[in-house]
């Protein structure tokens, strides 16, 4: 069994009127199952609404299942003994950066989790010098967050959960407001401590090229996983992935439309040289 | 009628510790009806510049001319020019506030001073030019999707009748349908309404699809003015200032390398697509 696993999971979310009569009951997650394996890159596709984020809460039981269940490193996130210990291995990292940064130093900032779990104060710093070499932002471990870019400050959240030494990290849209610089750095840091340090990583975006690489996607659509595969098994599904209002990354979607117009190229073309090599081959 | 930034400088904070010199001489001539996009990366001036245009920011020195009149002049109407130039804030959705949909789009022009005959017509018109349904207009705005919050917030700006609408970062969070709705609905605004666009984006694929002049700021500076085109042809000079050109531009320019003679002009899909077809037939 993996690190994160969902059987039948299924979350409402129930509105009531002021005498507390159900006035309307949403199904966000709907019969989901999935099983993802330690130190794994797994991406979440799905349009807004779909379900995504209301996922990426059951992982670290912000939210707790309506019926069926969530396990965490065989814990189940109903049991309330075991929050403390979810949430300590299962980090988070939200859209905005600006809602996430909590002190005005940078290595205060990052030392905050870590001083939050009992960790003893020489050992924080180890950890702080550790979190912020591993997302390259050291050299701004005495400025104050408000005056870095947004990529930066990403970074820092990742810092500030890194120092928590969390086995698994789940973003939620880190990229979504950034800049396609602060876009990189943000992907290029996560892929890194996904490699290098073995963090197991769910990705949750909206931009179709930052999932190429992960190890497995689930597309999301109505609270259900609607497809689920490698990188190139999803995107050699363009037609189907556009009926679910996503998209492909730009060199896929024109590989796809050369092989419509009838040149022999492969079908999951997923990156500039794939598709260089594809074409250098068809004039040979 | 048109818009012409003379020498235009901005200092935030001047005097202090926290002085930053955030637009430097920027010259620029914006023609009616024209279609622009302005890219640059975070913190280059851009959104800086455009609340200049509509007169939230005033300058530290130079001048905007709108259709001829210096908008720092003493008797110029800045309250007509807020109206003319209607500028859509990154997640204008925040912004909602009504309980329906339709109250929500009547707020503008009422503060417009217009009867009540006149608002109701205009945020009917402008829903329906954003593509909400009528049967989403008692619907409270907080029950919409994003996309849709998006369109109503873009609605009330439109019901307020610019003829310049500046719309900064109106597909973030988006999902990708939901971004090329967006787009669609402001590119028919464009064509069928006339109205003169400054998009502001992150996306150089979503540019480089939809503007007819594209404006790269760097450091508070014009670095390029030209057709996608162009622009994208400097992408080394764009990497180097933060920014990037669609993945379509990088494939072209590696083939290209690779010895197979296509042109580098491309920016879109389609685009690529025909010059690839073009030359594979040779």
């Amino acid at each position: 069994m993996g690190i994160i696993k969902a059987k039948n999971l299924l979350f409402e979310y129930i509105r009531r009127d002021e005498e507390g009569n159900v006035e309307s009951i949403n199904r966000a997650i709907d019969d989901v199952n999935i099983d993802v394996k330690k130190g794994d890159f797994v991406a979440v596709l799905g349009h807004n609404g779909s379900g995504k984020s209301t996922l990426a809460k059951h992982i670290n039981a912000l939210l707790v299942p309506t019926e069926g269940t969530l396990w965490f490193k065989d814990m189940n996130t109903t049991e309330e003994a075991n929050l403390w210990l979810i949430r300590q291995s299962a980090g988070m990292v939200f859209q905005n950066p600006d809602n996430q940064i909590v002190a005005s130093v940078v290595e205060e900032d990052v030392a905050f989790g870590p001083e939050n779990l009992g960790v003893p104060t020489k050992d924080i710093w180890t950890r702080v010098e550790d979190s912020l070499n591993a997302v390259g932002m050291m050299e701004y471990r005495g400025h104050s967050p408000n005056k870095l870019s947004g990529g930066q400050k990403q970074r820092v959240a990742i810092a500030g959960i890194m120092a928590m030494k969390p086995e698994c990290i789940v973003l939620d849209e880190p990229t979504a407001m950034l800049d396609p610089n602060g876009r990189k750095e943000v992907i290029r840091t996560v892929k890194e401590l996904n490699e290098k340090e073995k963090v197991t990583v769910i990705l949750i975006t909206h931009y179709m090229e930052e999932v190429i690489f992960a190890d497995k996607v689930y597309v999301m659509d109505e609270g259900k996983v609607v497809m689920e595969g490698t990188p190139r098994d999803i995107f050699s599904k363009v037609a189907e992935l556009k009926s679910y209002r996503l998209d492909v990354p730009q060199v896929t979607e024109l590989a796809y439309e050369l092989k419509n117009s009838g040149l022999a190229i492969p079908d999951g073309i997923l990156t500039t040289d794939e598709f260089v090599d594809a074409i250098c081959k068809l004039r040979q | 009628m048109s818009i012409i930034v003379d020498k235009l400088n901005y200092i935030y904070s001047p005097g202090t510790a926290y002085q930053k010199h955030a637009l430097k001489d920027i010259n620029l001539e914006i023609l009616d009806g024209e279609f622009i996009g302005l890219i640059g990366h975070t913190g280059s001036g851009k959104s800086t510049f455009i609340q200049h245009l509509n007169g939230l920011i005033k300058a530290t020195s130079g001048g905007i001319y709108y259709n001829g009149e210096n908008i720092y002049d003493a008797g110029f109407n800045m309250k007509s020019l807020r109206s003319k130039v209607g500028l859509v804030f990154q997640y204008p959705e925040h912004q909602l506030f009504e309980t329906t949909v339709f109250k929500d789009v009547c707020f503008g022009p009422r503060n417009q001073g217009l009867d009540e005959l006149q608002v109701e017509l205009r945020a009917y018109e402008a829903l329906k030019m954003v593509g909400i349904d009528n049967d989403l207009l008692d619907a409270s705005p907080f029950e919409l999707s994003g996309g849709q919050k998006r369109r109503v917030a873009i609605a009330g700006v439109l019901a307020m009748k610019p003829e310049v609408l500046i719309l900064d970062e109106p597909t973030a969070g988006l999902d990708p349908k939901g971004r090329d709705e967006i787009l669609e609905q402001i590119a028919k605004l464009h064509t069928e309404s006339k109205l003169t666009i400054i998009l502001v984006s992150h996306s150089m694929e979503d540019v480089a699809k939809y503007v007819d002049r594209l404006i790269v700021m760097n450091r508070g500076e014009i670095a390029f003015n030209d057709t996608p085109r162009e622009v994208f042809g400097h992408y080394k000079e764009l990497e180097r200032i933060g920014l990037a050109a669609p993945q379509v531009t990088y494939v072209m320019n590696e083939l290209r390398k690779r010895g197979i003679p296509v042109s580098i002009k491309a920016t879109t899909v389609e685009e690529a697509k025909q010059e690839i077809l073009r030359v594979m037939k040779q």
